[in-house]
C-alpha cells in the first residue's frame, strides 16, 4: 500500500449490503438528476472515481478473510456495473440532446440560391443527330461522314442527276468559285447528305448499313421555316435481297425511337433521281396542332442501279433502300418550335432549355 | 406547279359528282401527284347578276362624280323600300340601291353585284353602309374586285360585253359565284421531273383513273387528225451542233388559220378555266394555245402569218445574235440555244423569230390586228430546252413541259384542235395545207422479269397483275426470249421510262405503296462510333459541364470578319473558298477559323442583355490549297479510275473540324456567396487543355506572342508532338486583342480559344490505357519556395521539379506566385507542393531527403534558388 491510499476515507464495508445499495441508488439519482455533460462528469467522477462509495468498498475487499472475498466481489460487481451502465445511458441521452442543439443552430436557408457555377448546355440539334446515330448503331449500321464542300460528281452524278437532270436545277445550289485558272471548280456546298452514299460505298464496299447525319446547304433565305444552313439525316442499306419492306421497316423502327410507340410512316410515290421506286415519307404525329396527323418528314427509296454503278457494286447482285430527312424539321415537330430562327441564332437561352440530351 | 379546275378534268375522266379538291388531293397523292395547295374559293356569299334599272350621277362637294344607281338583283334579292327614295320610284319588283364611283355601264346592263354579306378577294367583306347621302346596299364588282385579274380597264364588269357571255344565258338574281367559277376550291399539285405528262389535264386524269379505277378517255388518242400535205408551210431543222447527238428537234407540224375576226373575244368558259388554272387571258389567238397546253401538255405558239416567210429553219444561234422576246427583254444568245427562224426576202433562217420551246420573239407576235396565224406544234430535245430556259432564266410554261418530256405524237392532235378552236371562235378559215415534218422514232422496249417487282418490292405481285398494271399505264407488254419475262414498249408520253426499275416503279406504285408490309432488316453488326466521333462527343459534353453552351453558326463569312480578327494580310486564314452565288455579297467566303463566326455569336448574346456569355462551337473550316485544281467532271453511272477519285480528292479542300470557344463575363457568379470570378486567359487555356484531355492528346503550352486575334501577352499555344523530333500547333487560348475586342465589340477582356479537333484526334493513340497499379504506401509532402528571374516560365521550373524529383513523384503543385520587394526587382516566387510516394514500399527519411536535394539541384540548374 503507498502512502497516498493510506489517506483515503474508508467507505461502507463491501459486505455491507444495505449501505452498498444505499449508494448505488444516490448514484442512479444523480445520474438521472444530472442536467448536463459536465454535471455528468461530475457524478461519474463522485460514484464511479477513486473516493467513491464503491470503489473504497472494493478497497476493503483485499482485507477480508478469504471467504468473505468471494462474497463481497459479488456484492460489488453487478452494483458498480449498473452505475456504470446507468452513466453511460445518460452520457448517450445527453450527447444526443446536445447534438441535437448543435446541428439545430447550425441550420442554414436551403431555399438559396446555390447556382455559383454556369450550367452549360448542348446544342439541341447536335444533340438530337447524336440520338439519332445512338438508333442506328443500335440496328448495328455506323455512322459515315463526308465533306460539307463537295465535289459536283459526288453531290450529283454520282447520285445519277447528270447535268442536265431537271432535278439539278430544283435544288438551289451554292457554287464554289472558279479556280485561280478561271476554270469551273465543280465543287459545291453540299445540298444533302447524300453524297456519303457515294463515298462510303466506294470506301466501304458492300453489304453496308450507314447513317449520315451531317450539314447540308441550299441558297433558301431565312424565315421561320428555312434556313440556308441546316441538317438531315441519310440512311443507306445495301446487300443481297433488300426490298422496299426493309425499307419500311428501318423507317418505322427510326419514327418510334424519335417520336413514341404510336408513330409510323406513311410512303407516297415521288421521284428522286437516285432511287427507284422513289417515295416521299409522312410521320403518323399523334402531337400534331390541330389534332393527330401525317406530316411530311422525308424522302427514300430503293438505290437506283446507276448509283451502285457510279459506286462499282454490282446492281445484279446487291440491291438496297435510301432515305433522308430533315433535323431541324424533326427537332421542330419533336420540341414544339415555332421559329427557325430561335435555333440558327445562337442565343444560348434556346440551347440551355435542353441540356446536353434531347 | 399545275392548278386543276375539278370541272375541266371532267372533259377527261369520269368524276364523281361533288368531288371535293380535298378528295381529289388524296386520289392523285396515292399515284405520287403531291399536294402543294388547295387554294379556297375567292369568293362567298350572295354575288348576283344585276340588271342596271337606274344609273344617276351625282355630283359631290369634292368635285367627284358618282353614280347612285338602283340595280334588279332578281325577286329573291330586290326590296321594295330603299331609304330616302320615294316609293313611286321604286320600280315594280323591286331593287337594290347602290353607290358606285365607275362610269364604264350604263342602264340596262348586266353586271355582277356583291350583296351585304359577300366576302370578295381581299378577304373583303361587303355589308350596307352609308356613303354620299345614300344607303349603298352592295357593290357593283370589277373584274379586280372579283380577284380575275386586272384586265386593265379598271371598271365595271358588263358581263356579256367583258366576259363574252350571251345575254339570253344571264338573269337578275342568278349565281355569279357559279357562273364565273369563283366557288371552285382549286388544288394545286407538284408535278416530279419524270412526269412531264401530268402537266396537262390529260395526263392528270390519266392518273386520277389509276388511283380511283374512273372511266379515262384519251383525248389526244382521236382520229381524224390530217397528214401532212406538200404544200404546208415549209419548216427545216438544221441542227449543226446537237447536244449529246440528239438533234433539237424532230417534229414540226404547222397549220394557217385565215380570216379570223381579231376582235373576237374569248368565249366566257375558256376564259374561266384558263383563269381557274392560273392563267391570264390574252386574246382568243393567245388563250386558244394556252387553253390546248393546258388540256393535252402540247405547248403551241401561234404566229401572225404576215410577219412570217418560209422557210421557218430550226437551227442554233449563230455567235452575237440577238432576239427581244415577248416579255420585250432584248437577249444576247448562245451558240446552244435552239431558234426557230424564217427566211424574210429570201434570206434562209436570217430572222430570229423566237428560241425553241422557250419563248417565241416580239417581231412575230398575234396582235389586235392579226387575222391568219401560223400555229406551231413541235417536240423539241428535252436538254437543249432546258439549257436555254435555264440560260436566259426562262421557266417559261413550254419549257417547264419540254424539259420534262412532251408525247411527240401530240403535236398534229394539238395543232388540229387549235384550230378548231379558232375557227369555232374567231370565225377563222383552216387551210388545207398540213405541215409535218416528224422524224421522232419510238421509246426503245425493255425486257422485264416478271418477279422483279416483288424482289424489289417485298410484296408478292402475280405475274398477271404486273402486265395489267403496265398495261394500264400505256404500255404494250408481249412475252420476251426469256422465260419469265416480258418485252415492254413504254407509251409515247412516258419517256421517263427507260429502264427496269422504272417499270417496278409503276407496278408498286400503280399497285399501292400501301401493300408493302414493314420488315426490319437485320444488318450484319457495325463496331459503333469511331474514336473521332467518341471524341466529338467527349469534348463538347466536357465543355457544357464546364458551364459553356453550343451554338451554331453560318460558316459564310466576308473580308470584313477577317479585317475584325485583325488578321495581317498574309495570314493563311486569308485564303477562303469562295461561292460564286452568295446569300449575302458581303460574306461570299467559307470561314477559315470558327471564331470568325463565333464572336459574333457571343456578341450577340452580350447584345440582348446577357452579361455572362460562355459559348462553344464544333464545326468544319475550309482551308484551300493556294491554286487547288477543279474537280473533274465525271459520267453518271461509270465507277471512276483511281486516278480520277485521287482528282476529285485533290481538288475538295481540306476541312478539318474546329472546336472554339468565347467566354465573356463570370465564369463563377457573383452572389449572395460573394463576387464572381471574372473570365481571364486562363480560363481559355484550361478549356482548351480540357479538350485535348477528353481527346486523349498530351499537349504542351508555349507563349504565342504573335497570333492573331489574341493578347501577344496572354495567349498559349498548345503543341502536340508528331514523332520524336516534329510537333504541330493544334491551336490557341488565352485573351483577345485589345483591338479586336475594340472592332468585334465584345465586353473587355474577354477570352477564346480554336482548336483542330480533327488534328487532336489523329494525334491520339487509339490505343486501350495501359493502367498503372495505385500504391497504397503513405506519400511523403515536401514544399519547396523558390526564388526566379521573372521571365524565366513556369513551366521551366515545374519541369526541373518533376526531373529533380526522380521516379518516386506523384504529383507537384504550384500552390503560390508571388512578387515583391524583398524578392528584388525582377525575381519571382515559385511555392511548389510535391507529394512522393514509392509502389512498393513506404519511403525512409533519407530517400525524402535524396529526392528533396535532387529538386533543388535541378531547381537551381535552371536559375531557381531555394528561399531561406
Amino acid at each position: 500500500m503507498s502512502a497516498v491510499a493510506h489517506d483515503l476515507p474508508d467507505g461502507p464495508s463491501p459486505l455491507d449490503v444495505a449501505a452498498l445499495d444505499a449508494a448505488v441508488e444516490q448514484a442512479l439519482a444523480d445520474v438521472a438528476a444530472a442536467a448536463d455533460l459536465d454535471a455528468l462528469k461530475a457524478v461519474r467522477t463522485a460514484h464511479t472515481g477513486d473516493r467513491s462509495a464503491l470503489a473504497l468498498a472494493n478497497r476493503a475487499i483485499g482485507a477480508l478473510p478469504g471467504p468473505d472475498k468471494a462474497a463481497a466481489g459479488k456484492n460489488l460487481g453487478p452494483r458498480r456495473g449498473r452505475i456504470a451502465q446507468a452513466i453511460a445511458a445518460r452520457q448517450a441521452e445527453l450527447e444526443a440532446e446536445r447534438d441535437e442543439k448543435v446541428l439545430l443552430e447550425e441550420a442554414v436557408d436551403v431555399t438559396l440560391p446555390t447556382d455559383r457555377r454556369p450550367v452549360g448546355a448542348r446544342h439541341p440539334i447536335e444533340s438530337i443527330q447524336e440520338r439519332v446515330a445512338d438508333f442506328f448503331v443500335g440496328m448495328g449500321w455506323e455512322i459515315a461522314e463526308g465533306p460539307e464542300v463537295e465535289a459536283e460528281w459526288f453531290n450529283f452524278d454520282a447520285l445519277n442527276f447528270g447535268p442536265d437532270h431537271p432535278a439539278r436545277q430544283m435544288q438551289d445550289t451554292f457554287y464554289v468559285a472558279p479556280t485561280s485558272d478561271g476554270d469551273d471548280s465543280n465543287l459545291v456546298l453540299r445540298t444533302h447528305t447524300s453524297p456519303v452514299q457515294a463515298r462510303s460505298l466506294i470506301e466501304r464496299g458492300v453489304p453496308l448499313y450507314i447513317a449520315v447525319p451531317g450539314k447540308v446547304f441550299r441558297t433558301d433565305a431565312l424565315d421561320a421555316t428555312h434556313t440556308p444552313v441546316f441538317h438531315q439525316v441519310e440512311g443507306l442499306a445495301i446487300d443481297r435481297g433488300l426490298t422496299m419492306a426493309n425499307l419500311v421497316g428501318t423507317l418505322d423502327a427510326f419514327a418510334r425511337a424519335m417520336f413514341g410507340p404510336e408513330a409510323k410512316t406513311r410512303l407516297r410515290p415521288s421521284f428522286f433521281p437516285f432511287t427507284e421506286p422513289s417515295a416521299e415519307m409522312d410521320l403518323w404525329f399523334p402531337q400534331k396542332k390541330g389534332g393527330a396527323g401525317w406530316i411530311e418528314w422525308g424522302g427514300c427509296g430503293m438505290v437506283h442501279p446507276n448509283v451502285l454503278r457510279a459506286a462499282g457494286v454490282d446492281p445484279e447482285e446487291y440491291q438496297g433502300f435510301a432515305f433522308g430527312m430533315g433535323i431541324e424539321r424533326t427537332l421542330m415537330l419533336r420540341h414544339a418550335i415555332a421559329d427557325m430562327h430561335d435555333i440558327v441564332e445562337g442565343d444560348v437561352r434556346f440551347s440551355t432549355q435542353f441540356g446536353t440530351e434531347i | 406547279m399545275p392548278l386543276v379546275v375539278t370541272e375541266w378534268l371532267a372533259d377527261h375522266v369520269e368524276l364523281p359528282k361533288d368531288l371535293t379538291a380535298e378528295q381529289l388531293a388524296a386520289a392523285l397523292v396515292r399515284v405520287g401527284l403531291e399536294e402543294e395547295a388547295v387554294h379556297a374559293a375567292k369568293v362567298t356569299g350572295p354575288l348576283v347578276v344585276g340588271r342596271v334599272l337606274l344609273q344617276q350621277p351625282e355630283e359631290q362637294k369634292n368635285g367627284k362624280t358618282v353614280n347612285w344607281c338602283l340595280v334588279d338583283v332578281g325577286p329573291e334579292h330586290n326590296v321594295t323600300e330603299i331609304k330616302g327614295v320615294d316609293p313611286a320610284d321604286i320600280p315594280a319588283g323591286g331593287a337594290r340601291g347602290i353607290i358606285c364611283g365607275a362610269h364604264n355601264f350604263g342602264v340596262g346592263d348586266l353586271v355582277v353585284v356583291a350583296l351585304p354579306g359577300t366576302v370578295l378577294p381581299g378577304p373583303f367583306a361587303i355589308a350596307a353602309r352609308k356613303t354620299y347621302g345614300h344607303v349603298s346596299d352592295g357593290m357593283i364588282c370589277s373584274t379586280a374586285e372579283l380577284g380575275l385579274g386586272d384586265d386593265g380597264r379598271h371598271g365595271i364588269i358588263v358581263l356579256p360585253r367583258d366576259l363574252g357571255f350571251d345575254e339570253a344565258d344571264l338573269k337578275p338574281g342568278q349565281d355569279a359565284i357559279a357562273l364565273l367559277g369563283l366557288g371552285d376550291e382549286v388544288l394545286e399539285i407538284n408535278v416530279t421531273p419524270d412526269r412531264g405528262y401530268a402537266f396537262s389535264y390529260r395526263g392528270v386524269a390519266r392518273e386520277y383513273a389509276h388511283s380511283t379505277g374512273a372511266a379515262f378517255t384519251d383525248r389526244a388518242l382521236v382520229d381524224g387528225v390530217p397528214a401532212a400535205t406538200p404544200d404546208g408551210f415549209a419548216v427545216e431543222v438544221d441542227d449543226a451542233a446537237p447536244i449529246h447527238g440528239v438533234v433539237g428537234c424532230d417534229r414540226f407540224v404547222t397549220r394557217v388559220v385565215r380570216g379570223i375576226d381579231p376582235s373576237a373575244p374569248t368565249p366566257a368558259w375558256m376564259k374561266r378555266r384558263l383563269e381557274g388554272s392560273g392563267m391570264r387571258s390574252i386574246s382568243l389567238a393567245v388563250d386558244v394555245t394556252n387553253y390546248v397546253m393546258l388540256d393535252l401538255g402540247q405547248p403551241l405558239h401561234a404566229y401572225d402569218l404576215d410577219k412570217v416567210t418560209a422557210p421557218i429553219v430550226v437551227r442554233r444561234a449563230a455567235p452575237g445574235e440577238r432576239l427581244t422576246t415577248l416579255d420585250d427583254a432584248d437577249r444576247a444568245l448562245d451558240p446552244e440555244d435552239l431558234l426557230i427562224t424564217d427566211s424574210p426576202s429570201g434570206a434562209r433562217a436570217s430572222r430570229v423569230l423566237g428560241l425553241a420551246g422557250v419563248m417565241g420573239g416580239a417581231s412575230s407576235e398575234v396582235t389586235d390586228s392579226t387575222t391568219a396565224v401560223l400555229v406551231e406544234a413541235a417536240h423539241f430535245d428535252p436538254i437543249t430546252v432546258a439549257r436555254t430556259a435555264r440560260r436566259h432564266k426562262l421557266p417559261s410554261e413550254a419549257a417547264k413541259r419540254f424539259e420534262r418530256g412532251v408525247d411527240p405524237r401530240l403535236p398534229g392532235v394539238a395543232a388540229q384542235r387549235v384550230v378548231d378552236l379558232l375557227v369555232e371562235h374567231g370565225g377563222g378559215v383552216a387551210d388545207p395545207a398540213v405541215g409535218d415534218l416528224d422524224r421522232t422514232t419510238g421509246l426503245a422496249p425493255i425486257d422485264l422479269p416478271l418477279d422483279l417487282p416483288t424482289r424489289v418490292a417485298g410484296v408478292e405481285y402475280p405475274a398477271e397483275q404486273v402486265t395489267g398494271i403496265l398495261e394500264q399505264i400505256g404500255c404494250t407488254v408481249v412475252p420476251a426470249a426469256a422465260p419469265g419475262s416480258v418485252t415492254v414498249t413504254p407509251p409515247t408520253w412516258r419517256p421517263d421510262l427507260t429502264e427496269r426499275v422504272a417499270l417496278v416503279e409503276e407496278v408498286v406504285r400503280i399497285a399501292g405503296y400501301d401493300q408493302i408490309p414493314s420488315v426490319v432488316p437485320a444488318a450484319p453488326g457495325g463496331r459503333g462510333l469511331t474514336e473521332a466521333q467518341r471524341t466529338r462527343r467527349s469534348v463538347a459534353r466536357a465543355l457544357a459541364e464546364s458551364g459553356l453552351v453550343e451554338t451554331l453558326s453560318y460558316p459564310f463569312i466576308g473580308t470584313a470578319e477577317l479585317d475584325a480578327l485583325g488578321l495581317p494580310d498574309d495570314d493563311a486564314r486569308r485564303t477562303a473558298v469562295r461561292l460564286a452565288n452568295p446569300l449575302a455579297d458581303d460574306r461570299p467566303l467559307l470561314r477559315t477559323s470558327l471564331l470568325a463566326t463565333l464572336v459574333e455569336t457571343a456578341r450577340r448574346n452580350v447584345a440582348r442583355g446577357l452579361p455572362d456569355v460562355a459559348v462553344f462551337e464544333v464545326g468544319l473550316v475550309t482551308l484551300p490549297a493556294p491554286g487547288a485544281p477543279a474537280a473533274p467532271q465525271l459520267p453518271v453511272g461509270v465507277r471512276p479510275s483511281v486516278e480520277e477519285l485521287a482528282a476529285l480528292t485533290a481538288a475538295v479542300p481540306a476541312q478539318p473540324r474546329h472546336v472554339a470557344a468565347v467566354v465573356t463575363g463570370n465564369v463563377d457568379h457573383a452572389g449572395w456567396w460573394g463576387a464572381g470570378r471574372t473570365a481571364g486567359w486562363a480560363d481559355a487555356l484550361e478549356l482548351a487543355r480540357l479538350v485535348a484531355a477528353r481527346a486523349g492528346v498530351e499537349v504542351t503550352v508555349a507563349a504565342a506572342t504573335d497570333v492573331m486575334p489574341w493578347h501577344p501577352g496572354r495567349c498559349a499555344a498548345l503543341v502536340v508532338a508528331e514523332g520524336p523530333q516534329a510537333e504541330r500547333v493544334v491551336g490557341y487560348a488565352g485573351e483577345l486583342h485589345p483591338k479586336v475586342i475594340e472592332r468585334t465589340g465584345l465586353p473587355k477582356r474577354s477570352v477564346a480559344f480554336e482548336l483542330d479537333l480533327s488534328a487532336l484526334a489523329a494525334a491520339a493513340s487509339g490505343e486501350p490505357v495501359g493502367a498503372t497499379a495505385v500504391s497504397a504506401f503513405p506519400a511523403a509532402k515536401e514544399d519547396f519556395a523558390f526564388v526566379v528571374d521573372a521571365d524565366v516560365p513556369a513551366e521551366t521550373v515545374r519541369a526541373a521539379v518533376v526531373e529533380g524529383a526522380g521516379e518516386l513523384v506523384e504529383d507537384v503543385s504550384l500552390f503560390d506566385v508571388f512578387t515583391g520587394e524583398q524578392l528584388g526587382e525582377g525575381k519571382k516566387s515559385l511555392a511548389y507542393s510535391v507529394r512522393l510516394r514509392a509502389a512498393d514500399r513506404t519511403l525512409t527519411a533519407d530517400e525524402v531527403r535524396a529526392a528533396r536535394e535532387g529538386v533543388v539541384a535541378a531547381a537551381a540548374a535552371v536559375g531557381a534558388t531555394l528561399r531561406g
